[in-house]
């Protein structure tokens, strides 16, 4: 078995590093990467259009801004996966910096401020800041909708559960798709023209009910698992319901299914490319852009390719990693004394 | 003077079609010391877990601590900071260290500061025993060790009355005696204690009295001393010297 994947490797990778190192063009020169073309990589491509392919159609000389901006996001998102950091004060900071985060991106006035910088419209946002908003947003807003429709679909009250039980089974019908062809084409025309929040809004609304769907059965999952002892337990200690909840049952049913809700995040987060199809020019979106209208360098696509695949691996890599120091962090604790 | 904080009048439950309660009429006095027992399904289990509402009963009068329970009830949960409850299983928070399965009701509940709650919570723990384990997780302590700490969490809540469940039937033999020796020290503390449990040997040393149960009714109800020697009811007798506590 060794040696056939040995055998595989020698196969294949010399071959795979002469293409993408010995004759590749890092230069970024059309001419020569049409040279080059067929035999080595052109990863010239990436060094011309990489501001295009990170930032999308955002305006060149306010660059700067969805730079800072995800900076920010992205520094806190880091800080928010240590535990030292969990305090109150981290809910602040993660208000604070959305509200940056919009501002810097949208410019213009804000509240009847002027933030001194120009206004940029939502739909010239693109790139990864676009992609790091659009996920964490949807997941940091599903979250707290999932879990109460999965404690609704545990209620004793009937209508409650139904409500939750009919919420999901309709969501999971209908593919993301569509709910964001109606979130960006079909809500503004319920609405009186001019008082439709903008699409941004609207795609970001659909993507967290969406996800908020197939969260709650995941969590749903976890509940399943608590044992009735730990509810009796605390109710005969006085705690109330949502005290239960809150301190005994989810703890434990969120801990059950640690992997399965990663993997649920990871989904999300690449879901976030689909925003292109209504107009949204999220990462992979804005790749299409740099590329798509340049002759020059369009035959070049599989190599800015794998530089976004490169980026989406490297966080869906660290998501997964961190979901597995979260178990060990969890197993800990229920280990037995032997 | 005594009062008495229990009060079943009458009380009847069914589950489905099985008739688990039967007219039961029980009366306990403040600081008695009382023991269930009777055959697996008799329905003593279900006596105790009436008195704080972890089932409801569906006819006649319950009364704990004067209030009485019923359906509309909303303050159940001002009742059950005042019955404290043992069970089978310890039903323990794996998920919380031995300190904080302690502190979580004295500070979510009677709202003390977490100061005030962990020095509670250590008292309660000397009280049974177990000060120095106060920082592992309870999946890392042995049974007797986790009851003892289950009994310690119910403590803290300062109960007015305490319930055992059949606290020491999960257990490993070596380890029943140390619980029913943390049970019988707080029984001589003049806690309100009701224990459904098979142990005669902990029914003889501090029980006020025996109560027996059979399919559902109170068959027999006397003094330890009056039960082991002179049952009335047949099954009491039957069941007394199955177990071997009979004279």
């Amino acid at each position: 078995m060794s040696a056939l994947l040995l055998a595989g490797l020698v196969v294949c990778v010399p071959p795979w590093l002469e293409w993408a190192w010995l004759h590749a063009v890092f230069a970024p020169n059309a001419d020569s990467c049409q040279a080059a073309r067929d035999v080595g990589a052109c990863w010239g491509v990436i060094v011309e259009k990489y501001r295009v392919i990170l930032l999308g159609r955002y305006p060149f000389d306010a660059q700067w801004r969805p730079v800072l901006a995800s900076l920010l996001v992205a520094g806190l998102l880091i800080a928010s996966c240590l535990p030292r950091f969990w305090h109150r004060a981290l809910l602040w900071a993660w208000c604070g910096v959305w509200g940056l985060f919009f501002v810097l991106m949208g410019g213009g006035t804000w509240w009847g401020l002027n933030s001194g910088l120009v206004a940029v419209s939502s739909d010239l946002w693109g790139g990864l800041p676009l992609t790091l908003m659009l996920a964490t947003l949807s997941i940091a807003l599903s979250f707290p909708l999932a879990v109460l429709i999965a404690l609704g679909r545990q209620s004793h009250l009937g209508a409650i559960q139904s409500l939750c039980a009919v919420y999901v089974e309709l969501i999971r019908g209908v593919p993301l798709i569509s709910v964001l062809f109606m979130a960006s084409f079909m809500f503004p025309l319920f609405m009186p023209s001019g008082t439709s929040p903008d699409v941004l809004i609207r795609v970001l609304a659909g993507m967290s009910l969406f996800a908020a769907a197939y969260t709650a059965e995941i969590i749903r999952g976890g509940l399943q698992a608590i044992d009735r002892g730990q509810i009796e337990a605390a109710s005969s200690l006085g705690l109330s319901y949502w005290q239960t909840q809150r301190h005994i049952v989810l703890p434990q049913a969120l801990a059950h299914v640690v992997p399965s809700l990663m993997n649920n995040f990871i989904g999300i987060f690449k879901d976030t490319s689909l925003v292109t199809i209504v107009s949204l020019y999220e990462l992979s979106g804005a790749l299409g852009l740099a590329l798509n209208g340049d002759p020059n360098w369009r035959p070049f696509k599989i190599e800015a390719y794998l530089f976004i695949t490169l980026i989406y691996f490297s966080i869906c890599f660290a998501m997964s990693r961190y979901s597995l120091w979260v178990e060990a962090q969890l197993a800990q604790k229920t280990k037995d004394a032997s | 003077m005594t009062q008495a904080v229990i009060e079943f009048e009458n009380v009847n439950k069914w589950f489905g079609q099985f008739h688990v309660l039967r007219d039961i009429h029980l009366t306990v006095q403040s600081g008695e010391r009382v023991v269930i027992c009777g055959p697996s399904g008799s329905g003593k289990s279900t006596l105790l877990r009436c008195i704080n509402r972890l089932e409801a009963h569906q006819q006649g009068r319950l009364t704990v601590l004067g209030t009485t329970l019923e359906d509309k009830l909303q303050a159940i949960d001002t009742v059950r900071r005042h019955v404290g409850m043992v069970f089978q299983q310890f039903n323990l928070f794996p998920h919380l260290s031995v300190l904080e399965n302690l502190t979580l009701a004295p500070i979510r509940v009677a709202k003390l500061s977490p100061q005030d709650a962990n020095d509670l919570a250590m008292r309660q723990l000397e009280r049974v025993h177990i000060a120095d384990q106060a920082h592992k997780y309870p999946l890392q302590l042995s049974g007797g060790q986790q009851q003892r700490v289950a009994i310690a969490r119910a403590l803290c809540m300062k109960p007015e009355i305490l319930l055992f469940d059949e606290p020491t039937s999960a257990l490993d033999p070596e380890m029943v005696q140390e619980v029913l020796e943390v049970m019988t020290e707080l029984a001589q503390q003049g806690v309100t204690m009701l224990c459904v449990t098979h142990e005669m040997g902990f029914a003889r040393a501090v029980a006020d009295r025996v109560i027996f149960m059979d399919e559902g009714q109170i068959v027999e109800d006397s003094v330890p001393e009056q039960f082991f020697t002179q049952a009335q009811h047949p099954r009491a007798q039957a069941f007394i010297s199955r177990i071997g506590a009979g004279t």
